[in-house]
């Protein structure tokens, strides 16, 4: 699933018999059922009430204190996973040692751990029944239904994605440049910053938007440590959730267009990212 | 610690701390925190609070729901990726880009989008005769939208990497499409088969945000266990959240451990 993965080329022969037309005909209705329609409801419903409605909705305090903080909490995470993503994937690719394969293992728990579940752990440990709790609260530090139990859930549900990405394509470049630089003297950042850093920058370029994506739409693992408090640990997800259990059903997709939106850029850097990576793996080929 | 060769290659020590120590205060101390809180329960207990009948019917819920659509989408999962592979149509590169779109959108947007969608005065829940939006069927419905890539994304590469040769002797040697798919495709794609398959039955049993809306959350008849866990703690029964907590960490850690066992059947190490 990773870009190096997916960057190769493949041949496709423009073949029509009954069959191939009718898969074609299956995956055009899936693509148009399952994966348009739930789009085309968010627009159409968002702006049902014109366009200063849906202005009015996604400018009123309680929306852009959500905005604010949801801001906030993937200002914080994303520079964090970064930074361990990089870490990771240098300690995983470019060394041999035991217990590689559980440490890969650990590092990808947070994608198949249950949002709700991420967030029932940080109740555990920094709730008011925690054992932690005498001490966090005579140091007057609120954790859960407060933003840093917010921005600890978002760190969590969003651990993986740089690494995830970088992990397949620098294990399939090897170390020989890194060894080459080494050996013509570079030191160890200028090598990572004139060697390694160029080789991977698609690839981390579009973890970095995975991670961002999710930072901004995370929703169980919020909302069990959020607590709901409207204008201070409502993140955006969080506010459309209450907007719409409030029969405020236009303004809550008013706010999911923005989302949207964050969605569909997404997608734009996914294929930028997809397109220059490949370029570069068959220019690397090329030499 | 072995290393293979003495090697010029800067940072070990440093990048292979960090990451540790990064790990052990995110995911593994959280994690640990809540299986200690577990211990304090009896297995005697936690087997009390997890076999009542509500649990119990969320447990059968969940795995039903996300099985039924891991099942629908390992079928579309392979039909649009062998399309996206092997033919040039109108508007391949739209969809190839767009299957990609679950992951993108946030769950609380796709779970609005998704109840809009197929209430009973919605525009595909108005076409049926029988609800779809506040019943189990909704729910799959939900997770096949948020596991679609799944199968997709793991089949897609290794579909592509598939040598057209094997295909061509085996259709030299007399064999039919069908046959071809059957006998010499469909063995050497199994294990990207399942492992998408897992990834998404593993994604549907602990999904939250896309299923709330559409769920309705009617206990006994279309609560899933994330819901159960928030419930609890809503209550602040911390024991009753911790023990269903556990079991789905328990069951995602073996899928987990299943997918990277196929994973390397997939890139046999070389």
């Amino acid at each position: 699933m990773s870009l190096a993965t997916l960057g190769k080329n493949r041949t496709r022969p423009a073949s029509r018999s009954p069959g191939a037309i009718a898969l074609i005909v299956i995956a055009w209705a899936v693509f148009a059922v399952i994966l348009v329609l739930p789009l085309y409801i968010v627009v159409t419903q968002g702006l049902s009430r014109g366009l200063a409605f849906f202005w009015e909705a996604i400018r009123e305090p309680d929306a852009i204190s959500a905005l604010k903080l949801t801001l906030l909490a993937t200002a914080i995470s994303v520079p964090l996973n970064l930074v361990f993503g990089v870490a990771a994937a240098w300690a995983v690719t470019k060394f041999e040692f035991r217990g590689k394969s559980i440490l890969v293992t650990l590092i990808d728990m947070p994608f198949s751990v249950s949002p709700v579940v991420a967030g029932l752990i940080y109740v555990l440990l920094f709730g008011a029944q925690s054992k932690l709790a005498p001490y966090l609260q005579e140091q007057n530090l609120q954790i859960i239904y407060a933003v840093p139990g917010i921005v600890l859930a978002t760190l969590f549900v969003t651990f993986p994605f740089v690494a995830r990405e970088l992990i397949p394509l620098m294990e399939e470049q090897g170390t020989t440049e890194e060894e080459a630089a080494r050996l013509l003297g570079a030191n160890g950042w200028q090598m990572f910053w004139h060697v390694t850093l160029p080789n991977v920058k698609w690839a981390l370029v579009y973890g970095v938007v995975l991670c961002t994506a999710r930072a901004m739409g995370e929703f169980g693992a919020v909302s069990v440590v959020s607590g709901h408090i409207r204008g201070y640990t409502n993140t955006l997800p969080l506010h459309i959730e209450i907007l719409y259990n409030e029969y405020n059903i236009v303004a809550a997709f008013s706010v999911a267009i923005l989302l949207l939106l964050m969605a569909l850029i997404v997608l734009l850097l996914r294929q930028w990212s997809e397109a220059r990576l490949s370029r570069q793996l068959k220019a690397n080929q090329d030499i | 610690m072995s290393r293979r060769t003495a090697s010029v290659i800067p940072g070990f020590g440093l990048t292979l701390g960090y990451t540790l120590t990064y790990l052990a205060l995110v995911v593994l101390i959280p994690l640990g925190a809540m299986f200690l809180f577990s211990f304090q329960l009896t297995l005697e207990q936690w087997w009390n609070l997890i076999s009542n009948r509500q649990v119990l019917f969320s447990l059968k819920l969940s795995f039903g729901t996300a099985l039924a659509a891991a099942l629908l989408n390992g079928i579309l999962g392979t039909v649009i990726a062998w399309v996206l592979v092997r033919y040039s149509f109108p508007g391949r590169r739209i969809i190839d880009a767009m299957v990609d779109m679950p992951f993108a959108l946030p769950t609380a947007v796709a779970g609005i989008a998704l109840t809009a969608l197929y209430a009973p005065n919605g525009l595909i829940g108005s076409l049926f005769p029988f609800k779809i939006a506040y019943t189990p069927l909704g729910i799959t419905l939900a997770l096949v939208f948020v596991t679609l890539p799944f199968v997709v994304r793991t089949l897609q590469p290794v579909l592509a990497d598939f040598p057209k040769e094997v295909e061509e002797a085996a259709a030299c040697l007399g064999a039919k499409p069908l046959q071809v798919f059957w006998h010499v495709l469909l063995p050497s794609l199994l294990p990207a088969w399942i492992t998408g398959f897992a990834l998404a039955f593993a994604r549907g049993v602990g999904e939250y945000g896309s299923v709330v809306f559409i769920a309705g959350n009617i206990p006994m008849k279309t609560e899933i266990l994330p819901l159960l866990i928030v419930s609890k703690l809503d209550q602040y029964d911390y024991p009753g959240a911790t023990a269903i907590g556990v079991l789905m960490l328990v069951v995602s850690f073996i899928l987990l451990l299943l997918i990277n066992m196929l994973q390397r059947r997939i890139q046999p190490p070389i």
